[in-house]
This record gives structure tokens, C-alpha cells and sequence, in this order.
């Protein structure tokens, strides 16, 4: 028994991490889905965006199947899609993910979670990731997800993401204030 | 239509408070980064429990061994950094990414926004990756970072880190962290470090000196363990 190590802030400097990893690229010719566009930018208490921030996505395939050995259809997954993006944000506090909507995923409860990305938010001035959860605003099983259900409805739209046609879809963060995003203890 | 199978693999257990840091007023940067609302808890589904598998097939053994990056070898104290990445309850967590990066001997980062009057070094650029062995091992080597000044408060320094990502089995053992060397004398001055309120908890970002490690009239050994969140002893049954 050993006990959990600490985090401790990812800094200004990560980019240098990043840049010796592969390309990030979720999407192959072969991927089986509709590709979507997921772009939005990072504010702070003060409404300034947030220029360096390291934002990493984890999100099923079109049919909600995660490539991962714990999906017990894990063989099903497609094979040409990986559900990890990562990007630093921009000058102007912008990320953008180029993707597929993910199907949809079981719940503990037996039901089907509406379609979602879980979101990492890490940045210098952050000493321990914030995670949070995209839902996609033209979807109608929003009303019946329960992770969704938990959060207070007044605050429940930080949460999702708004479309301005079936593939493009805006999602801002909000880390502190006004329309703050809903992070989760999870 | 699909319809997908209900979550099975245990869940993780909850990390208790202490262990992250929470928002740090010494360290100034986080006054307008922290959310001020509470978190949600919310149950893990297989989203949580599933995660990301970087693809490795591209990662060789200079990627691990900073000091053969470049034409030459980079200047500095040659050092090995070793461990393990394990879960709280001992488990080795086997092929899994572990990344680092950091400052050059001269305590200055190979980025455009570092803009410390320190050298460059064109033999160093200060990032690694590796793959922890069945045994959940790893092995870097690498120069040993210098101190660096930070604009926190007047006259402030960091201490010698390295800075570490781990992916682990799962999205909730993802961290990113700091590798810190032994007996540092920025320690009770450094409001990263110590945003880790509790000794104990802080005491584990510490490196061991560990001289079955050092290779003779070569480099000296650090030993480092990473713990990483673990299961529910029972999966939940839906």
C-alpha cells in the first residue's frame, strides 16, 4: 500500500511535451462516423482567454464502443478511430478538435448515456486537472442522461455544446465567474 | 441501433482530500484559474474507466535517453531516473505512457515563452518518452535540471524538477505531476511544492538517491515511484 502521488501544475512549458508526440489525430480515412468539429476557446475569472492550456479529450467511437481492453465490446470498436485528442490552446484561447460524434455509451443504471466527451483541463495556474463532460446541444437524449441530471439545470448549458450546423459545434470553458463551466468529482 | 454493454470493470476508488492540491493563493497564478463553485460528483461510467492508449509503435529507446538526442551530448550532471508506476494498492501498471520534460543544467526550457537569461543548449531539448515493462518499470536518461527564477514574488526560484505525464489503465488515473530532487533548499520557499499541504502527501514528488542505481564513473541513480488511483474491490454489478 502506498498512498496516491500528488499533481502538481503542468506549467507553461508542456508544448515541448506535446511536440515530440505524434500527430494528434483522431480520424482516418477509414473511421466509421459523422465527422464533427469541436472548437471553442478558454476564459479565465476575468473573461481573458487562456493561451496556454493543455485540453485532452476521451470519447467513444460512432457506436459508443471505447477501444480499450474494460469495454466488454471493446472488439467491436473501430478499429480506425482513436478517442484521445489533445491540444494547446492558442493565442487566443482556442483549441479544436477534428472527430466523430460518439455513439452512445451504457449507463451503471442499464439505460444509454446521451453522446458525450469527457474533457481534461489543465494549465499553468492549475495545480490539479479539472475534468468536465461535452454534450452535444442538437441531441434530444440529453433530457434523459442521468450524469447530466446531477447538475443544477441552471448551470446545466456550460455543459453543452452549441451547434451551428450538425458539424460544427462551439464549446467554450469557463474556469471561473460568470457561466462558469460545471467541473466534476468523479 | 447499438446497444452497448453496461459498465462491468470496477470502479476506481475516490481520491481522498489532501492528496491534489486545491487552489493556492501563494501561488498566484491560480486566483483566476480555479472554478469558485463546487465540483459535481458525479458516478463513473465506462467513460471514466476507460482511457486513452497512446499508440506506441513510435516510440524507440532514444526517446528515453535525453542525453543521445542530438549530435552531441548535452551539457550538465548526467542522471539516471528510475521507478515504477504502480496503483495505491501496489499494482504495477504495465505499457503505459510516461512522458517528461524540462529545463536544460542551465535552468532554461527549450520553448519560445521561457525567457530566462540562461544558455540554450543545442544538444538538449528536454523531453523524453517511454513505456513502463510488465513490471510497470521505467527509465530515463537525462541531464539534471537547474534551478530556475519565476515572476510568483520578489526573488523566486523553483526548485530542480522534472515534469512528468502519466496516462495509467484508465481517464482517472491520467496526472501530471513534478519530480522533485532530495534535500533542495527552495523547498519551504516554493508555493507549487508546497501546495501540497500535508508533509507526508508533499514528501512523495521527492526522488530518492539511490546508489545500487549510480553506474560507476557514469551517472547517479534517482529512484521515483508514481502511484496512480486504484480499484473498488468488488466490480459493480449493474
Amino acid at each position: 500500500m502506498s498512498g496516491i502521488t500528488p499533481s502538481q501544475t503542468v506549467g507553461p512549458y508542456f508544448g515541448i511535451m506535446l511536440s515530440g508526440r505524434n500527430a494528434c489525430r483522431q480520424l482516418s480515412q477509414g473511421t466509421t462516423g459523422t465527422r464533427v468539429v469541436i472548437e471553442g476557446r478558454l476564459f479565465d475569472g476575468r473573461g481573458n482567454v487562456i493561451p496556454d492550456a493543455l485540453v485532452e479529450i476521451w470519447q467513444a467511437d460512432a457506436h459508443g464502443h471505447y477501444s480499450h481492453p474494460e469495454d466488454p465490446a471493446c472488439a467491436a470498436a473501430d478499429r480506425h478511430f482513436n478517442g484521445y485528442g489533445w491540444a494547446h490552446t492558442a493565442g487566443d484561447g482556442g483549441y479544436r478538435f477534428e472527430t466523430i460524434k460518439p455513439g452512445r455509451v451504457g449507463a451503471p443504471d442499464g439505460g444509454l448515456q446521451a453522446p458525450h466527451i469527457l474533457v481534461s483541463v489543465m494549465a499553468r495556474g492549475i495545480l490539479a486537472r479539472f475534468v468536465t463532460r461535452l454534450y452535444f446541444g442538437d441531441e434530444p437524449s440529453n433530457a434523459e442522461d442521468a450524469t447530466l441530471a446531477l447538475v443544477p439545470e441552471q448551470r446545466r448549458a456550460t455543459l453543452i455544446a452549441r451547434c451551428a450546423d450538425d458539424r460544427r459545434y462551439t464549446f467554450d470553458i469557463v474556469m471561473q465567474g460568470t457561466g462558469e463551466t460545471v467541473f466534476f468529482d468523479v | 441501433m447499438h446497444r452497448p454493454i453496461v459498465t462491468t470493470p470496477p470502479l476506481y476508488k475516490r481520491v481522498a482530500p489532501g492528496v491534489h492540491p486545491p487552489e493556492d493563493p501563494a501561488y498566484r497564478s491560480t486566483a483566476l484559474r480555479h472554478p469558485v463553485e463546487p465540483l459535481v460528483t458525479i458516478p463513473q461510467t465506462l467513460s471514466e474507466i476507460t482511457g486513452p492508449v497512446y499508440p506506441y509503435d513510435a516510440i524507440g529507446p532514444i526517446d528515453s535517453d535525453l542525453t543521445r538526442q542530438h549530435a552531441a551530448a548535452p551539457l550538465g550532471e548526467r542522471i539516471i531516473v528510475e521507478g515504477r508506476v504502480l496503483d495505491e494498492d501496489g499494482r504495477p501498471m504495465p505499457r503505459t505512457l510516461v512522458e517528461i520534460w524540462q529545463a536544460n543544467a542551465a535552468g532554461r526550457y527549450a520553448h519560445d515563452v521561457d525567457a530566462h537569461d540562461a544558455p540554450l543548449d543545442p544538444n538538449f531539448s528536454g523531453t523524453g518518452r517511454t513505456i513502463t515493462d510488465e513490471e510497470g518499470r521505467y527509465r530515463f536518461v537525462t541531464i539534471k535540471p537547474g534551478h530556475y527564477p519565476w515572476g510568483n514574488h520578489e526573488n523566486a526560484w523553483r526548485p530542480a524538477h522534472i515534469h512528468f505525464s502519466v496516462l495509467g489503465p484508465g481517464f482517472l488515473t491520467r496526472l501530471v505531476t513534478q519530480m522533485y530532487f532530495p534535500g533542495d533548499p527552495l523547498f519551504p520557499l516554493d508555493p507549487i511544492f508546497n501546495s501540497v499541504t500535508d508533509p507526508a502527501v508533499r514528501q512523495r514528488l521527492v526522488s530518492s538517491f539511490d546508489i545500487d542505481l549510480t553506474i560507476p564513473d557514469w551517472a547517479l541513480g534517482f529512484r521515483w515511484d508514481i502511484v496512480l488511483r486504484g480499484r473498488e474491490a468488488t466490480p459493480l454489478l449493474a
